[in-house]
C-alpha cells in the first residue's frame, strides 16, 4: 500500500445510487478504504475502480443526500478486521461494528462502534520465552475468551521473522496495552499489543502446509454425518429454491456441530432469522461443552435491507475472524447464508460501473472470486506443528431454483460436499431436503478419511455406508417402475424394495429440527440406527400379496420413528425396540 | 407542493426520456425532491452537474423550457394521528376530499432496524381459516404474499383477513389497485366500521405506473409511525407487488442499466427487500405486519419477481380452487409460513405442530391416490380412504369459509384421524395419539 502518512483527498463528482465518483488529488489504492464527509458523519467506502483522477467508489451506506463537492478523506488501508479477544459472543454489522453498542432502534448512517471494549482487562499468561524468533501467527501468550485458550499473536501483517525481545509478565492487561517487543533484522523495535488490525480480502498465510481433510466434523444431522460427511476443515454448499431449508440446515449445523468456535454470517437475507439466533444462543446449550452456544458463536449480520456493499464486505470480514482462531489452533466452523446475495451485491456494483457482463449479468470474474474465497478454508499445521481448521459451508439460492446458474456452478467446482436441497422433497415435507442421491461428499473416497470413520465408528462403516447409498437408489427406481406399471403390475419383491428405501428415507434421512431429540443425533446413536435399519432391510419377510407390504411397513417405519423421538437407549426406546421385533417376527422366513 | 421562496428555479433541460429529465444544477442532493412543470420527480443520478430526475407521473408533454425547482428534501410524508381513516394518492395528498392531513414531516424510505433491536416474533394473528391458522400460522412482524392468478380472489380473502386480525391499524398500499378493487376495500372497511383505524394509500390503474413506486414507502412510513411511536400493532396489505416490480424495470430499463432475469433489473431482491424487511415486532410491543400480493403470470413462480419474493418473505400463501368441493381453499402443499414454529405448539395446543403434518401428508396420499385413478391403475383400500380424508379435510377445514377456532380445527383433524385411519397410518408421537385419539 502506499505511503500512509500523507494521506489522499478528494471531492465527490458523481453519485449513481451506492456507487459515488471522487475526483482525488493524489494517488489512491484499489480497494483502499475513504470516508465521504456528509455534513459531519463520515460514510464509509471503498474503491472499486480508478480511472485518471477519478475514483468509484462504493459507498458502505446509503447514498442520499450527497452532493457534488462533499470532501472525501482517503485512510490510507483497505478494509481491515479489528482482531484480539472480545469478538466472541458478539454480534457484528458488515464492516465489524458492535450493533449492541449502537444507539437508537435504527441503524444511524455512519455511526461506526468499535469491535470490542478496549479498556476491558484480561488476564494474561505468557506462553513464549524472551529470545525467541517468531513469526506472523507465533504464541506469545494466552488469555481466556469465555472459556475458550485465546492465543496472543504476533501480528500477521509482521512479515520476516523477529526476536521476542521482551515479554510482559502474567497478569491483567488492556487489548491496546504492549505486552511484547519484537526486534526485526535491523534491530528496530516493534511493540506489540493484544490487538491487531487484517486487510479482510487478504488470507492469513501464517501456516506451514495444508494437508487434505481426514476427520469427521460431527453435525448431528443423519444424512450428513452418515451419508456425505464434512469434515474438519472441509468446504460444502446447499443450494435449494427458497423455503426449502437452507437456513434451517445451517443453523442446526451452528448449534450442534463439534466446534471450537462458530462464526455466522448473514448476508442478505432477513432480519428475523438473525433474531432466532439472538434470542436462541444465549440460552442454547453448546452440546459438546455444555456452557451456552453464545459463548462460542460470533455472528456477523448484513440482512438484506442493509446496505448492498457492506454485504460483499460481511463474508470477508467473517473469513478473516475465522482465520484468526484457526490460528490459535482451534477448531472454527464458518457458515455464510446466503452467497447468492453476496454475488447478487457484486452484480449490483459491476452493473452500475458498466462493465462488461458475464453470464446472467454477473461479473466476469465471479467464478475465481467464489474460487478464491472457497480455498480460504482448510485445516492447517501451524508454525508451531499444531493444527487448526476452518470448515466452510455456505448456501446458494440459485434463480428460480434451477442449479445451471452461475454461482451453482462456479461453487460445485471448489466446494468438496455437495447438499441438493430438492423442492419436491420439501414440498412433501421430507425434511431436511437434501437429495439423497444427487448430493455428494468427496471427502468420503479419501482412503484418509475412511480410514479415521472406520477407526472411530465400527470397522466396516463405509461398507454400512454404502449399503444405505445402495438401497436408497433401488427403491428410487422401484418407485418408478411403481408408478409407471402401477401397484399389481410389479412384483411383490418390488414393493418390498421400495418399501425398504422409504424405511431409510423416513427413519435415517427425515430428521425434525424443532424436536428436542430428533433434532440432533450423536455419531453412536447414528450408528445404533444404521445397524438397525439395515437389520430390518436384510431380514427376509414374506407376503401374500403386494397389498399387505404397504401397511406392515407403515408399522415399522412407526416403530422406528417412535425410537427416533425417545431418548437414546431410554426404557422407551428399548420398548418400541422390542415391538419392533415382534413385529419383524410376525412375517419372518428362513 | 408548494415551493418556498429561497429554492432555486431552473428552466433549461438538456434531456428528456419517457421517465427521465436531465438538467444541470448545482447543490443538489441524492435522492432530492424536485417538480419537474409542477410534477414530482426525484434525483437517480448525478454526474459533476448534470442531474437526472425520474418524473413519476412520466414526461409526456415536458418541455424543455419547464420549470424545474429542488424541494431541498427526500420525498416525505407527514405522519400524525389525522393520518387514520383517510384515503391518499402516491404523493400522500388526499383524495377522499378531506383536507391535507397534518403532522410530523418524515422522508420515506427511512433507515433500517438495528436488527438486535428487534425483538423474535411471538404473537399469533388469528384468522379463523385453517389453511392460515392450522397450516401456516401467521404472526405479527411477519411480512407474507399471497401468490395468485390475476383471476383468483386475493383482494377478498386479504380484506377478510384484515378484517378479522386484530391490528390496530391496517395500512393498505394500493399498487395499481383497478378503481372495482379500491371500492370493494373502501367497502368493506367502511361495512365493517373499521375506517377509523384504516389507512389507505391508493394509486389506480388510471394514475401513471411510475407512481407506484412511492407507494409501500408511503404506506411503510406511515406504519412505522405508529408502530414506534404508539406502539401499535400495525397490518399493512400491499397489493399488487408485482405491479410495483415492473415499475422498477420501466425505470431502469429507461436508465440503460443492464436487465437480469425476466428483464427485471439486477437489484430486484434489494429493492423488494428493503420493503419487505420493514415488517418487525418490537421490544415496545409495536409491530409492523406485511402481507402482500404478487400476481404470478400463468402460475410460474419461478419467474424474477415470485422468486424473488420468495427469497425475501417468511413464507407464501397459494389460493387454489379445489374442484372435489368447488370452493376456495388455501393450498397446504406449496403454501408455507416459516415464522409458524415460533408459536404453534407453543402459544398453541402442543399436538398443533404434528397434527398439522399428519394431515397434510394424508392429504399428499391423496393426491397419489388421485394420480393413480387418473392414470387408470386400481386404487387400494388405503387409497380409498385417504380420498374420503381428502374430501373431508377440504369441505370441514380448508374451504376459506370456514370460521373456526385453532382448537375447534384440531378437534377436527383428530376427529377425521380416527374415522379414516389406523394410529399406524396416522403415526404421531405415541403420546399424543394416547392423549387426543378419538376412539369410536
Ligand atoms: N429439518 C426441518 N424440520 C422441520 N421443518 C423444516 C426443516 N427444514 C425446513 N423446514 C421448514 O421449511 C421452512 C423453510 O426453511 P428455510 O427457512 O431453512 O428455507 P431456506 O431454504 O433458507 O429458504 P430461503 O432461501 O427463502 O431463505 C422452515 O421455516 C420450516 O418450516
Ligand atoms: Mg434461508
Amino acid at each position: 500500500m502506499k505511503d500512509t502518512a500523507q494521506h489522499t483527498k478528494g471531492k465527490v463528482s458523481g453519485i449513481i445510487a451506492n456507487l459515488v465518483i471522487v475526483q482525488v488529488d493524489g494517488p489512491v489504492a484499489q480497494n483502499e478504504i475513504c470516508f465521504i464527509r456528509h455534513s459531519d458523519t463520515p460514510l464509509m467506502a471503498e474503491v472499486i475502480k480508478v480511472l485518471g483522477d477519478k475514483a468509484y467508489v462504493q459507498v458502505f451506506e446509503s447514498t442520499r443526500g450527497l452532493q457534488p463537492g462533499m470532501e472525501v478523506d482517503f485512510a490510507g488501508h483497505m478494509l481491515e478486521a479489528t482482531l484480539g479477544p472480545g469478538i466472541l459472543s458478539k454480534n457484528y454489522d458488515g464492516l465489524m461494528h458492535d450493533l449492541n453498542t449502537m444507539t437508537g432502534v435504527f441503524l444511524k448512517r455512519g455511526e461506526y462502534t468499535a469491535a470490542f471494549d478496549t479498556e476491558k482487562k484480561w488476564g494474561f499468561t505468557p506462553l513464549a520465552q524472551a529470545g525467541e524468533k517468531v513469526t506472523a501467527g507465533s504464541w506469545l501468550g494466552e488469555v481466556r475468551e469465555n472459556s475458550i485458550p485465546h492465543k496472543i499473536m504476533v501480528p500477521f501483517k509482521l512479515e520476516g521473522q523477529y526476536t521476542l525481545q521482551s515479554l510482559a509478565g502474567p497478569g491483567e492487561y488492556p487489548v491496546t496495552e504492549t505486552i511484547a517487543i519484537l526486534t526485526d533484522s535491523r534491530g528496530q523495535e516493534i511493540p506489540v499489543s493484544m490487538m491487531q488490525q487484517w486487510p479482510v480480502k487478504r488470507a492469513v498465510k501464517a501456516y506451514q502446509g495444508k494437508p487434505r481433510p481426514f476427520k469427521l466434523l460431527e453435525t448431528g444431522v443423519r444424512t450428513i454425518d452418515t451419508l456425505n460427511p464434512i469434515v474438519e476443515g472441509g468446504t460444502g454448499f446447499i443450494p435449494g429454491p427458497f423455503g426449502s431449508g437452507k437456513t434451517v440446515m445451517q443453523q442446526a449445523i451452528s448449534k450442534q456441530a463439534e466446534a471450537d468456535i462458530v462464526v455466522v454470517a448473514a448476508c442478505g437475507e432477513r432480519a428475523n432469522e438473525v433474531v432466532d439466533l439472538f434470542t436462541e444462543f444465549p440460552e442454547l446449550d453448546d452440546p459438546w461443552t455444555g456452557r451456552k452456544l453464545m459463548e462460542r458463536t460470533t455472528i456477523i449480520a448484513n440482512t438484506s435491507n442493509m446496505p448492498v456493499a457492506a454485504r460483499e464486505a460481511s463474508v470477508y470480514t467473517a473469513m478473516a475472524i475465522a482465520e484468526y482462531y484457526r490460528s490459535m489452533g482451534l477448531k472454527v466452523l464458518l457458515l455464510a447464508d446466503s452467497t447468492s446475495r453476496w454475488a447478487q451485491a457484486l452484480r449490483e456494483m459491476s452493473n452500475r460501473m458498466e462493465e462488461l457482463p458475464g453470464p446472467d449479468a454477473f461479473p466476469m470474474d465471479l467464478p475465481a472470486i467464489i474460487s478464491n474465497f472457497y480455498s480460504r478454508a482448510g485445516i492447517v499445521y501451524l508454525n508451531n506443528g499444531q493444527t487448526g481448521s476452518i470448515t466452510f459451508i455456505g448456501t446458494v439460492s440459485p434463480a428460480g431454483g434451477n442449479l445451471k446458474e452461475p454461482v451453482t456452478e462456479s461453487t460445485k467446482k471448489v466446494a468438496r460436499c455437495f447438499y441438493a436441497l430438492s423442492q419436491q422433497r420439501a414440498d412433501s415435507k421430507r425434511y431436511p431436503a437434501i437429495d439423497p442421491i444427487e448430493s455428494y461428499s468427496k471427502y468420503l473416497e479419501y482412503p484418509e478419511l475412511q480410514k479415521t470413520l472406520n477407526e472411530k465408528i465400527a470397522p466396516n462403516w463405509i461398507n454400512l455406508v454404502e449399503q444405505l447409498k445402495n438401497i436408497l437408489l433401488r427403491g428410487k427406481e422401484a418407485a418408478e417402475q411403481i408408478n409407471i406399471l402401477g401397484d399389481d403390475g410389479v412384483s411383490i419383491d418390488t414393493h418390498l424394495v421400495f418399501w425398504k428405501a422409504e424405511a431409510v428415507d423416513e427413519i435415517i434421512l427425515q430428521q425434525d429440527a424443532f424436536d428436542p431429540v430428533d433434532a440432533r443425533t450423536p455419531i453412536r446413536r447414528q450408528k445404533y440406527m444404521a445397524d438397525k435399519i439395515l437389520e430390518v432391510t436384510g431380514t427376509n419377510l414374506s407376503f401374500d400379496s403386494y397389498e399387505e407390504v404397504n401397511p406392515y411397513f407403515k408399522r415399522v417405519i412407526a416403530t422406528l420413528k417412535q425410537m427416533n423421538y425417545s431418548e437414546f437407549e431410554s426404557e422407551g426406546f428399548r420398548q418400541y425396540e422390542e415391538e419392533l421385533r415382534q413385529i419383524l417376527e410376525e412375517r419372518k422366513t428362513g | 407542493m408548494e415551493t418556498r421562496a429561497f429554492q432555486r428555479i431552473y428552466t433549461k433541460i438538456e434531456e428528456i426520456t419517457k421517465a427521465t429529465c436531465t438538467i444541470r444544477a448545482s447543490g443538489v442532493g441524492y435522492e432530492e425532491l424536485a417538480m419537474v412543470a409542477g410534477r414530482a420527480a426525484q434525483v437517480v443520478k448525478i454526474i459533476d452537474d448534470r442531474v437526472t430526475l425520474q418524473v413519476f407521473a412520466g414526461t409526456e408533454g415536458i418541455a424543455t423550457n419547464a420549470e424545474v425547482v429542488f424541494m431541498g428534501k427526500a420525498p416525505s410524508l407527514k405522519v400524525g394521528e389525522a393520518l387514520a381513516g383517510r384515503f391518499f394518492n402516491a404523493y400522500g395528498e388526499p383524495i377522499d376530499g378531506g383536507p391535507k392531513a397534518e403532522g410530523e414531516e418524515r422522508e420515506i424510505g427511512g433507515p433500517s432496524v438495528n436488527p438486535v433491536r428487534r425483538e423474535q416474533p411471538s404473537e399469533l394473528i388469528t384468522t379463523g381459516i385453517a389453511g392460515i391458522d392450522l397450516n401456516n400460522t401467521l404472526v405479527t412482524g411477519q411480512k407474507i404474499p399471497f401468490f395468485a392468478d390475476p383471476d383468483q380472489p386475493f383482494n377478498q380473502v386479504m380484506a377478510m383477513v384484515a378484517m378479522r386480525a386484530k391490528a390496530d391499524k391496517i395500512i393498505l398500499g394500493g399498487i395499481g389497485l383497478t378503481n372495482d378493487d379500491y371500492l370493494y376495500f373502501k367497502n368493506v372497511f367502511e361495512n365493517a366500521g373499521a375506517l377509523h383505524r384504516i389507512v389507505s394509500f391508493v394509486n389506480t390503474t388510471e394514475d401513471p405506473p411510475v407512481e407506484r413506486l412511492l407507494v409501500p414507502d408511503m404506506a411503510l412510513t406511515a406504519a412505522e409511525y405508529f408502530a414506534v411511536e404508539k406502539n401499535e400493532k400495525v397490518l399493512v396489505l400491499l397489493t399488487d407487488m408485482t405491479l410495483y416490480a415492473d415499475a422498477l424495470s420501466i425505470v431502469s430499463n429507461r436508465m440503460d442499466q443492464i436487465p437480469s432475469k425476466d428483464s427485471m433489473p439486477g437489484s430486484l431482491y434489494s429493492d423488494l427487500a428493503k420493503l419487505y424487511e420493514k415488517a418487525v415486532q418490537f421490544e415496545s410491543g409495536g409491530s409492523i405486519t406485511i402481507i402482500a400480493v404478487t400476481t404470478l403470470s400463468g402460475g410460474d413462480i419461478t419467474h424474477a419477481i415470485p422468486d424473488n419474493t420468495g427469497y425475501i418473505t417468511e413464507g407464501q400463501l397459494f389460493l387454489r380452487r379445489d374442484t372435489e368441493i368447488g370452493k376456495v381453499i388455501v393450498d397446504p402443499f406449496r403454501s408455507l409460513s416459516r415464522l409458524k414454529q415460533l408459536v404453534i405448539g407453543k402459544k398453541t395446543r402442543a399436538d398443533h405442530p404434528q397434527v398439522m403434518n399428519a394431515a397434510v401428508r394424508l392429504y399428499a396420499d391423496a393426491a397419489n391416490a388421485r394420480t393413480k385413478l387418473e392414470n387408470g391403475f386400481d386404487l387400494t383400500d388405503y387409497d380409498e380412504r385417504a380420498l374420503e380424508f381428502a374430501r373431508a379435510y377440504s369441505e370441514r377445514l380448508l374451504a376459506i369459509d370456514v370460521n373456526i377456532d385453532t382448537e375447534k380445527m384440531l378437534e377436527i383433524g383428530w376427529e377425521l384421524f380416527a374415522r379414516y385411519f389406523s394410529q399406524a397410518e396416522v403415526g404421531m408421537k405415541q403420546e399424543l395419539m394416547d392423549k387426543y385419539w378419538k376412539a369410536d
